[in-house]
């Protein structure tokens, strides 16, 4: 039995711009659940960019992408919105009317089921998928032999493993993958490693002691038939090539945003953005929304601080998908009572 | 003023007016050719990686230890750089570069 939520709002994505979303729509009482497909809060900021400094936030002379992410947190946590990590949203099906929309949202990871009466998709670049490496014909061997995770240790016990990549992934997997495998070979571009220093000193004395291989290249090419794996074709620098035998191939070259799902929900689309309106920023569905860098209109300007102000007004009008009947009062935070008592602030 | 020569995926080669103080990366993305630029510059995503013509290496300023990172999470030549890192001055009027090819 797959989870079923029934809420206001769904907002796929939960980076600052989604996470905003959650303060306009909590002041107007609307409640909402995030999806996002990382295993934490925060978008690109947080995945990104967490240790630079941005310069144009209004407010901040200067924050970190962690630091606003973790300062919207705090700025949310009155409306106590929940969060779906982890997760992808995979179908988004409209079930209402254009005057009464109704939508059912299903993620792929555990399957959970939304049924709400908006959607905004603050998804920025997609959603964060594994780099693939271009290397001719490499489809053929995912999922049989070449995997982008490691889902299961096992799968690899008395394997030929080729490990590439010189980040964290690849080093912690080098290490904790070595023992079980019948031979491990990591592979990089250069001999210098940006992971944990006791790691890659583990992985050293590995080499030192002949229990594995480190080459320094680039993959050129795949051999074996049959999505098989048998071999990959090493090139150096000089531009020398050989062979190295294995039957798995692992790249870790970190994550890339991929537009995914979004562009089979009979969306309109302009270049893998969604066009919306600059009154409501709503899509050509009505009752779906798209706020930050995902969405495209006149003179629009892929920042942050834009994405907060296309989610304020977002807000107004899904209140009226959520509360028909009710007419909405328009009020300041510095001065509405009410408002404060949302935010648990009033005297 | 000068120019920017790109070989584009297909093979083709254009020449773009560069503008002093653009990365090379801005000035290739301001002129409708495919590049990516997805960090917007921040030397965090590698979308925008080039192969620069073996001529020009020399002219280039190194790599920081930030750039090398990123292009550890493509599959570099030596000849391979971030576009984003190139920033644009009259001395590199005619460099050549060829945009690298992108994974699935």
């Amino acid at each position: 039995m797959t989870d079923h939520i029934e809420t206001d709002v769904v907002i796929i994505g939960a980076g600052p711009v989604g996470l905003f979303a959650v303060f306009e729509l909590g002041l107007l009482d609307i409640k909402c659940h995030l999806i996002d497909i990382l295993p934490k809060v925060g978008g690109q900021c947080a995945e990104l960019y967490p240790e630079k400094p941005i310069y144009d936030i209004p407010g901040f002379p200067m924050v970190t992408g962690q630091g606003l992410v973790d300062n919207l947190m705090a700025q949310v946590e009155p409306f106590n919105p929940t969060f779906h990590l982890n997760e992808m949203v995979e179908s988004l099906e409209s079930i209402g009317t254009p005057e009464a929309p109704l939508f059912r949202v299903k993620t792929s990871e555990n399957g959970t089921t939304f049924v709400c009466k908006s959607v905004i998709i603050a998804a920025g670049g997609g959603s964060f998928q594994p780099k693939k490496p271009p290397i001719d014909n490499i489809e053929a061997y995912e999922g049989t032999s070449v995997f982008y995770a490691v889902r299961k240790m096992e799968m690899f016990r008395n394997k030929k493993v080729l490990i590439v990549g010189g980040g964290d992934s690849a080093l912690d997997w080098t290490v904790n993958l070595q023992p079980i495998a019948k031979r491990l070979t990591l592979l990089h571009r250069r001999d210098a490693f940006r992971a944990a220093p006791h790691t890659v000193e583990k992985m050293r004395s590995l080499v030192a002691a002949g229990d594995m291989d480190l080459h320094l290249g680039q993959v050129s090419a795949l051999k074996g038939d049959n999505h098989v794996l048998e071999g990959a074709v090493i090139r150096k620098d000089d531009g020398s090539e050989h062979l190295v035998d294995c039957d798995v191939m692992l790249p870790f070259f970190g994550l890339t945003m991929k537009l995914g799902p979004i562009a089979e929900w009979g969306l309109n689309l302009h270049e893998n953005l969604i066009p919306v309106d600059t009154e409501k920023f709503e899509t050509n569905v009505p009752g779906i929304f798209a706020i930050g860098d995902i969405n495209t209109y006149p003179g629009k300007l892929k920042l942050i601080l834009s994405g907060f102000h296309e989610g304020a007004l977002a807000a107004q009008k899904v209140h009226r998908y959520v509360y028909p009947e009710k007419k909405l009062l328009f009020q300041y935070t510095t001065s509405s009572t009410s408002l404060q008592k949302k935010l648990g602030v009033a005297a | 003023m000068g120019v920017i020569h790109v070989t584009d995926r297909a093979g083709q080669r254009h020449t773009l007016d560069a503008i002093e103080g653009w990365r090379v990366m801005e000035i290739i993305r301001d002129w409708g050719l495919p590049i990516e630029g997805l960090c917007g510059g921040a030397c965090e995503c590698a979308t925008c990686h080039v192969f620069v013509a073996e001529e020009w290496m020399d002219k280039l300023f190194p790599p920081t230890e930030e750039e090398e990172d990123q292009l550890d999470t493509v599959v570099t030549k030596p000849s391979s750089r971030l576009s984003c890192q190139i920033l644009w001055t009259p001395e590199l009027d005619g460099l050549e570069v060829t945009l690298a090819p992108t994974g699935a």
